[in-house]
């Protein structure tokens, strides 16, 4: 009789691209979980992203993906489990803090401010890079143009990641669609993260703009140096771009890995393609 | 730019009309409470077109605005004898207390969901209409005296002077306001809010609007760009009130009452949401028709609503419907279960 209680593993099986593992992943989460009511929707969620990993998150509709993003963002506060940010506990943080901390992110129905020019919605989300004081804005004070020149500028480098400089002036709402999508995008850059959360970026693209989407993730996230975690139900946009892919049903985390390692995964395809009959 | 010169170009064409005595008197007497909707009007636009959240007790904070602006005054008589300067004082005066409401009603309010701030500016307006109602204001040889009874029991003592006298309101006031202070006061208030909402913490405060959810999603605090907007919003309708109450001899708290909170608000809608100068023609254009149309005695109901048609036609009907559809509960606002959740319906 020792009064040593067993050594278990943990329930963390972390994987992040070689590149990245000697440093502290930049979002480590444990035992995540929430629920509405009675309805569990995520349950023990565990996760870590490398610092410049792009990292997909698949799952049948109604799986808990977008939920997962709201937990991070702290739209939602969880129930259970914790979620370290560039090792901080984001525990007591609301959706602002959360995001001056370093995670940004877009929304599967978008959400942009449609009554303002694009520019302007790009600059909103500068709001924390480019500050001045209320006093400055309104009588002007020195500085004020300056910052606004400044604001400006970033907005259309921006702007031209994705060539939409000449959109610049037209108001946010009257977009087409993909526009739109790429435009929350830029926004969500524009507020300087270090983890993007991407809820479904090519819902409603065309293959080609899908593709060229693809080749932008790649493109920003070479640029910035962040790490990308996305929602997506294109399987080649997630099998090509994304390093770790983590499949959730019924808010549980079924499969981690790599994208061969989850194309042979039984429990995975059982997911998507309902349970082979004996 | 173009809402500045509009305004000046109308001042000195009124002005050169005053000292020709082409203007009527009745005209003349209403120069002064023009400005003031003027400045109630640019001011809640503030609130309902570019914070988007609606607001029913405007005329509250013109009232806190007034007889604050009215005690100001009548306490610096003696100390600052020159008018136009205790003018200024009493304007400041009227919008920081007028503000500092604002923003104790914006507290609580400002951080809940939904149209809140509405039923609650509602109650402030009647609120502030009672109590300034029991209210005794004196000044007499020990300074400012407070009651809740009646005025002689505030023991003003030999040269005493009762400033507010419950029910019957601020008597004997000092009618210091012109018309050329009223000008000033729109152009200060032009100049306040064109630049914010030209300015990161405009863009902040159109952002909570149309977006709240993805406004805090790139780290806007939206409690904060609420109130700044509530309170600046407070604090314009504070200096507003007290230009009004100053340019007359009595002023009663009932003339700051939910109809004048209503008709301020009916300047905005008809100018147009957010549409700075459309609230100027409103205000300018409701507030002299019913004198201009006294000529017209039988129709004359009948004239102004089909002038009210016709300028609700002339500005923008689309904000207009997009906005019904915000005040009708429960439309175009995430449910509160869900607190702004997305991606299931
Ligand atoms: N605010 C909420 N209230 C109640 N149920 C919710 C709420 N948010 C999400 N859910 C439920 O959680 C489950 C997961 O939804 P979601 O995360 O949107 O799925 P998806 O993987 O398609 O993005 C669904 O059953 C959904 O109805
Ligand atoms: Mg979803």
């Amino acid at each position: 009789m020792s009064d040593k209680t067993r050594m278990v593993p943990l329930p963390s099986k972390a994987i992040v691209p070689e590149r990245d593992a000697l440093e502290r992943p930049i979002l480590e989460v444990s035992r995540l979980g929430i629920n509405f009511g009675g309805l569990v929707a995520v349950e023990d969620f565990n996760i870590a992203v490398g610092r410049t990993e792009i990292c997909g998150l698949i799952g049948p509709n109604g799986a808990g993906k977008t939920t997962i993003f709201n937990l991070l963002t702290k739209v939602y506060q969880p129930t259970s489990g914790a979620i370290l940010l560039d090792g901080q506990d984001t525990a007591s943080m609301n959706t602002v803090q959360v995001n001056q901390a370093g995670i940004a992110r877009t929304f599967q129905n978008i959400r942009l401010f449609p009554s303002l020019s694009v520019e302007d919605n790009v600059k909103i989300g500068l709001h924390n890079q480019v500050r001045y004081p209320l006093i400055t804005g309104v009588f002007r004070l020195p500085g004020f143009f300056r910052a606004e020149r400044q604001a400006k500028d970033q907005a259309m480098e921006l702007l031209s990641i994705f060539d939409m400089t000449d959109l610049a002036s037209k108001k946010a709402g009257s977009l087409p669609y993909g526009a739109q999508r790429r435009l929350e995008f830029l926004r969500a850059l524009a507020t300087n993260p270090k983890l993007l959360l991407l809820d479904e970026p090519a819902a409603g693209m065309n293959p080609s703009e899908t593709e060229e989407l693809m080749a932008s993730i790649k493109k920003i996230r070479d640029r910035f140096q962040i790490a990308i975690m996305l929602i997506e139900h294109d399987m080649r946009l997630v099998m090509g771009i994304c390093e770790g892919i983590a499949v959730i049903n019924y808010g549980k985390i079924i499969a981690k890995g790599t994208a061969s390692e989850i194309q042979d995964n039984p429990e995975v395809i059982e997911a998507y393609l309902g349970k082979k009959k004996e | 730019m173009l809402t500045y010169g509009l305004v000046i170009a109308a001042y000195i064409i009124l002005r050169i009309l005053l000292a020709g005595g082409h203007v009527s008197s009745a005209l003349q007497g209403q120069l002064v409470p023009i400005t003031a909707y003027i400045v109630m009007a640019v001011s809640l636009n503030l609130t309902v077109g570019v914070l988007g959240e609606l607001s029913l007790g405007h005329a509250g904070f013109m009232s806190v605005g007034a007889f604050t602006g009215v005690i100001t005054s009548a306490s610096l008589t003696s100390s600052v004898p020159e008018p136009a300067l205790r003018l200024l004082f009493a304007l400041i005066a009227g919008g920081i207390a007028a503000g500092l409401f604002g923003f104790l009603i914006g507290i609580p309010v400002l951080r809940l969901h939904g149209d809140y701030l509405a039923i609650v500016t509602l109650a402030f307006g009647e609120i502030i209409k009672n109590v300034v109602n029991t209210l005794y204001v004196g000044i007499g040889q020990s300074g400012l005296k407070i009651g809740m009874t009646s005025g002689n029991a505030l023991n003003l003592g030999e040269g005493g002077k009762v400033i507010l006298n419950g029910p019957m309101g601020a008597i004997g006031v000092q009618k210091i306001s012109s018309f050329t202070a009223g000008f000033i006061l729109i152009l200060v208030t032009l100049f306040i809010i064109l630049n914010l909402i030209d300015s990161r913490a405009g863009r902040a405060i159109m952002a909570v609007r149309d977006n709240k959810i993805a406004a805090e999603s790139v780290g806007i605090s939206v409690w904060r760009y609420r109130m700044t907007a509530f309170v600046t919003s407070a604090a314009l309708a504070g200096a507003a009130g007290a230009l009004y109450a100053l340019n007359y001899s009595t002023v009663i708290a009932r003339k700051f009452d939910f109809n004048t909170s209503i008709l301020v608000l009916v300047f905005v809608v008809l100018g147009g949401m957010g549409n700075i100068r459309g609230s100027i023609i409103a205000a300018t254009v409701l507030t002299i028709l019913p004198e201009v149309l006294r000529a017209f005695n039988n129709v004359r109901m009948l004239i102004y609503a089909v002038i009210l048609i016709l300028v609700m036609l002339a500005t923008n009907n689309v904000r207009l419907r997009a906005w019904f559809q915000r005040i009708r509960p429960g439309n175009g606002k995430t449910p509160v279960i869900s607190g702004g959740g997305d991606g299931h319906e």
